[in-house]
């Protein structure tokens, strides 16, 4: 059979998908693969500069999310995160860089020092983009074998994903989760802590505050009656996840509820294997809510 | 260093703030307070966000650097899409994070700023970021012993193989440091 659309994408993972949160890049590539499109990892990427730097050091972090998108100027493909701290820091690197003259002339100053240069023509995309805008409803049904009917999801899209710019999704009522659970066959809760913040590092650095918003989130989804969360973000993932044990212990009440990736549950929708999923990588009991669905 | 006082402060904070990609709406704030109603955090903030502007025009930037406001912002940037002058606010909070670090100017016991020194001294050394690498240099400069209370999670992740035992340094860390070097001799950091 010959493709002629086979689309193909600079893939951006961002640190933790490397280690704490690598379930999310398997997951990813598996969905990718089964629905035809190329991933192709941006060669020798460095952080993107996200949250945590560009408190510290403004320039230079626009420095590092630059010098990725030089990279993948050179491919002349989509520069596609599943991060969506990584996809914002890049997105808005991008943006700025576009807008403001003197920052332009800086960066292009700093990147010339290390022999690489950026004209401006990278597109900085989320993978949740690609597969509901790029892909679309019947793309995705058509590879759908295994219905998740019956299951109801929460989505939680978290913060940076949408916000502040809103140019792929609503800043405070998100849909493209929505939009994809039902594609698979499941039911989307009414979620109103969807895009609520999860307190990002504040987890470790201030836990009696990361602890209430996770919670607060927890809470909301099991009240909304969904059977799992769904998430676009590894550290959303990682705290939805990991603590909840405390978190209900902070809260008072039970919080425990079973969190994965959107593309793990995609890939489940597909009948892809858990090995190709990795869905022994979860903190909750992820497979149980499968037993039947999931082919091993 | 030389002698700063808040008027100083606040003068450069303005500049700054003013050169940010939109930051001259700051001079539009009606104090709505929409910014502090949609802050997650401001309920444990000593000043919230709208006080923040208050306290800016009043020449009190420094009360706000020293109390436990600004490292509470997590980056949600749902004041930034509520505001209805448009003020870039979470980009203000950055800039003074930055502010008082370049000062010194920061609670001693906030942990977040502690928690972004670290961040940043291992992407400057790596190219990238190690979260074992981060969380221990993390509570070598907050609390050692905090560590502990790390160990049960560290273990489930270390058995699922999901630590990163080894730190992954980029090939191109040269460049990236030449890149780093020119950025700083270009303007402010």
């Amino acid at each position: 059979m010959i493709t002629t659309n086979t689309k193909s994408y600079s893939y951006y993972p961002g640190c933790s998908s490397k280690s704490a949160n690598r379930a999310y890049e398997i997951s990813m590539l598996s969905v990718a693969d089964a629905l035809g499109i190329e991933m192709k990892e941006l060669d020798d990427w460095n952080c993107c500069g996200a949250t945590a730097y560009v408190a510290i050091h403004e320039k230079r972090s626009f420095v590092l999310s630059a010098r990725n998108l030089a990279l993948a100027e050179k491919t002349g493909k989509d520069l596609v995160a599943i991060c969506s701290g990584c996809y914002l820091a890049l997105y808005k690197a991008s943006k700025y860089i576009n807008e403001n003259s003197k920052l332009k002339d800086d960066i292009t100053k700093a990147l010339a020092a290390g022999d690489m240069s950026y004209e401006g023509t990278v597109k900085v995309r989320h993978f949740l983009d690609v597969v509901v805008n790029d892909l679309g409803e019947q793309s995705v049904r058509q590879r759908v074998s295994n219905k998740l009917e019956g299951l109801k999801v929460a989505p939680y899209y978290g913060c940076q994903i949408s916000r502040p710019f809103a140019d792929i999704d609503d800043a405070e009522a998100p849909q493209m989760m929505d939009k994809l659970i039902g594609w698979l066959g499941g039911e989307a809760v009414a979620f109103p802590l969807k895009a609520k913040c999860c307190g990002g590092l504040m987890m470790t650095t201030q836990a009696e505050i990361g602890q209430e918003l996770t919670g607060k989130i927890l809470k909301n989804a099991r009240d909304s009656g969904a059977d799992c969360i769904i998430t676009a973000c590894p550290l959303c993932q990682i705290n939805l996840e990991a603590y909840q044990k405390a978190v209900s212990k902070a809260m008072g009440i039970d919080c425990s509820i079973p969190v994965l990736y959107f593309t793990q549950l995609m890939g489940v929708a597909f009948a892809l294997s858990s090995r190709d999923l990795a869905l022994k990588d979860s903190l909750t009991p992820v497979e149980a809510l499968f037993t039947e669905k999931v082919h091993n | 260093m030389p002698e700063l006082t808040a008027k100083d402060l606040g003068a450069e904070l303005l500049r700054r703030v003013r050169e940010l990609p939109q930051g001259k709406k700051i001079d539009e704030c009606i104090q709505c307070g929409t910014c502090s109603a949609s802050c997650p955090t401001s309920s444990a903030m000593e000043y919230g966000p709208r006080e923040i502007i208050a306290a800016l025009r009043a020449g009190m930037i420094d009360r706000v650097l020293k109390s436990n406001t600004v490292w509470l912002c997590a980056s949600c940037y749902s004041c930034v899409v509520r505001c209805p002058a448009g003020i870039p606010f979470t980009d203000i909070m950055y800039e003074l994070k930055r502010l008082g670090v370049k000062y010194g100017i920061y609670p001693r016991k906030t942990t977040n700023a502690a928690m972004a020194n670290s961040f940043s001294e291992v992407v400057d050394k790596h190219g990238r970021n190690s979260d074992t690498k981060l969380i221990l240099k993390y509570y070598m400069r907050t609390s050692p012993l905090k560590i502990l209370g790390q160990m049960g999670l560290a273990a489930k992740l270390f058995f699922k193989g999901r630590m990163d035992i080894f730190t992954k340094t980029i090939k191109g860390l040269d460049g990236l440091q030449k890149m780093m070097a020119a950025a700083e001799e270009n303007g402010e950091k």
